[in-house]
């Protein structure tokens, strides 16, 4: 590990410090329904966010337009804003292809490529993307495994399938394959919620571990691990944004009566 | 309604004396009750009896079949060409020959055709015309193959001016493209959309999302629905008739007339001697057997693919 965290120093140099996300008046419907009204929230870099509410309130939906994965859905459409170092993402000219590449994603169903192998479903976001082959792949392939604190368990059979790992590990296995391409902003959409309480832990761990590195938005429904993993706390219902703010203060002070009722397991 | 009642009106549970009291399961025993066991016997018995038929029929055909041409196969039935005048041996290799050649023409335009189009209408179709493109596509395939071989005798044979197996190819192509259309539809619908957005999340295109995520994923079902439209085009006859035509030659020319299994299998039960009709026995008996191997191929394919 401590190998792991030279590498990163010394490649963190060259790297910009984190990206901040501001998200400005952000609208999104499926077909006619609404799903988001006039969100803005800001991302500071290099910390976790994490968005929470109850089921239906609109936090996956405002993370899926975080890299334009939304408007991939059929009848999917979004307005407003959201400015990431400077560059409105959704402005004109902007590729999605080339957003989602800075902006990794990371799903709550572990979804590894089930045809291809631990190494190849690391390697193929690179490989497409970044044109890498050969040693240089194969080094960024080992270095993503270990930032996502899998590289032990799977050295020996990286060439096996994805699906023969265990959930938690498949798991981390997407969070490497995000990682591999060297993105800005991590963006997890309740990562954890398929996972037991031991793979849990350890995705949190890395989590944390990772902002170092990595601007990081969260979607949890877990309040618990909103309080132990996240800087700041935003907190949606009906496709609001209710309140954002410090975790500790969101949890302790929470200036709206719905984060109160939420938060104190009223509703939800 | 005679409905045996219990005599007391107390709620008690406790057993009483003897019949006078019937648990409620065993007070069935009334007229109404026994017209519906009536109608529930009569009901299971035309059914199993229609599955027995229709087995039976089946199995009979298969037996009959195995019993007039069995005699006649043999390595020369596959190898050698049929004697003329009904003089004894020989066989219908050349029906084999080009039935291989016209399936691998017939596929070599229904496959891409059908994919692509299954591919557009499962990704990319959306509103009026992808659901004009479906239709057209049902359509296609519930008319008569034999319009495919009209089809096929009007812009190819009238032309070039001689049946040809490629007209024959054309035709059994055209039969071929709904088939693997609507299966390709459905299996790439199949493919969970997790799959894709993991892909899409990579800042893959939606091409390369397709092309190396998605089909290689449905890649089972797409064989699946190929190898059955090959099993129904191997056994097609009317539109042959009029495009390959058929032959008794060794003949490997597209442009050239071709024979075909089915088509051989015709022309032999029409024939005046008894030994050509028992070799269209054994024929049809072949083809039957392959388009059976077929289908248990795919079958046995399939359930390895959900067990995995």
């Amino acid at each position: 590990m401590d190998q792991a965290i030279v590498e990163q120093t010394s490649r963190s140099v060259s790297r910009p410090a984190g990206m901040a996300l501001s998200i400005e008046q952000l609208n999104a419907w499926y077909g006619r329904k609404q799903a988001l009204f006039d969100i803005n929230l800001t991302v500071p870099p290099l910390s976790v966010t994490a968005l929470i509410g109850p089921s239906g309130c609109g936090k996956s939906t405002l993370v899926r337009c975080l890299n334009r994965l939304h408007e991939t859905l059929p009848g999917a459409r979004v307005e407003g804003r959201v400015i990431a170092n400077g560059l409105d993402i959704y402005g004109r000219g902007i590729r999605p292809m080339n957003v989602r590449r800075h902006i990794g994603m990371v799903f709550q169903q572990p979804n590894p490529l089930p045809t291809r192998s631990i190494f190849e479903n690391v390697a193929i976001g690179p490989r497409l993307n970044l044109g890498l082959h050969g040693s240089r792949l194969k080094e960024l392939v080992e270095r993503s495994l270990q930032q996502a604190a899998l590289w032990e368990e799977v050295k020996d059979r990286l060439h096996s399938p994805a699906t023969s790992l265990s959930g938690g590990q498949q798991q981390r296995l997407c969070i490497a394959r995000a990682l591999a391409l060297e993105p800005e902003v991590l963006l997890m959409d309740e990562p954890c919620s398929a996972l037991d309480p031991i793979s849990t832990l350890q995705v949190e761990e890395l989590i944390t571990y990772l902002k170092r590195q990595y601007t990081i938005v969260v979607v949890t429904h877990n309040m618990q691990q909103a309080a132990r993993i996240a800087d700041r706390t935003a907190f949606f219902l009906h496709g609001h944004l209710i309140e954002e703010g410090e975790t500790q203060q969101l949890f302790t002070h929470p200036r709206k009566k719905e984060t109160e009722d939420y938060i104190s397991g009223r509703f939800g | 309604m005679s409905v045996p009642m219990p005599t007391s009106s107390s709620s008690s549970s406790t057993l009483q004396s003897g019949e006078s009291r019937l648990h409620p399961f065993l007070a069935t025993r009334s007229s109404l009750n026994l017209r519906r066991r009536l109608v529930n016997a009569l009901v299971v018995l035309f059914t199993t009896l229609a599955a027995l038929f229709a087995a039976g029929l089946l199995i009979y055909l298969l037996c009959y079949v195995l019993s007039q041409g069995l005699r006649y196969i043999n390595l020369d039935f596959f190898t050698q060409l049929p004697t003329p005048n009904g003089e004894p041996g020989g066989g219908m290799g050349e029906a084999f020959q080009g039935s291989l050649i016209l399936i691998a023409l017939a596929s070599l335009m229904g496959v891409p055709l059908g994919l692509f189009t299954g591919i557009y209408l499962a990704e990319f179709g959306r509103g009026p015309f992808a659901q004009g493109v479906r239709f057209l596509v049902d359509v296609l395939n519930g008319i008569p193959t034999i319009i495919f071989g009209l089809l096929a005798w009007v812009l190819i044979v009238i032309p070039m001016q001689s049946f040809s197996g490629l007209a024959g190819g054309f035709a059994l192509g055209m039969i071929m493209i709904p088939i693997v259309t609507r299966t390709s539809e459905d299996v790439l619908r199949l493919v969970p959309r997790e799959l894709r957005e993991a892909s899409l999340a990579l800042g893959a295109t939606e091409a390369r999302t397709i092309l190396q995520i998605v089909l290689p994923a449905a890649r089972n079902g797409i064989i699946t629905g190929v190898v059955l439209a090959m099993a129904r085009v191997a056994g097609e006859t009317a539109p042959l008739l009029m495009t390959a035509f058929g032959t008794t030659f060794w003949n490997t020319d597209v442009t050239q007339p071709m024979d075909a299994l089915p088509l051989r299998i015709f022309q032999f039960t029409l024939s005046p001697y008894q030994q050509q009709v028992n070799q269209a026995y054994a024929g049809a008996f072949v083809l039957i057997v392959l388009i059976l191997l077929a289908s248990l191929a795919v079958r046995l394919a399939a359930g390895g693919f959900k067990q995995r």
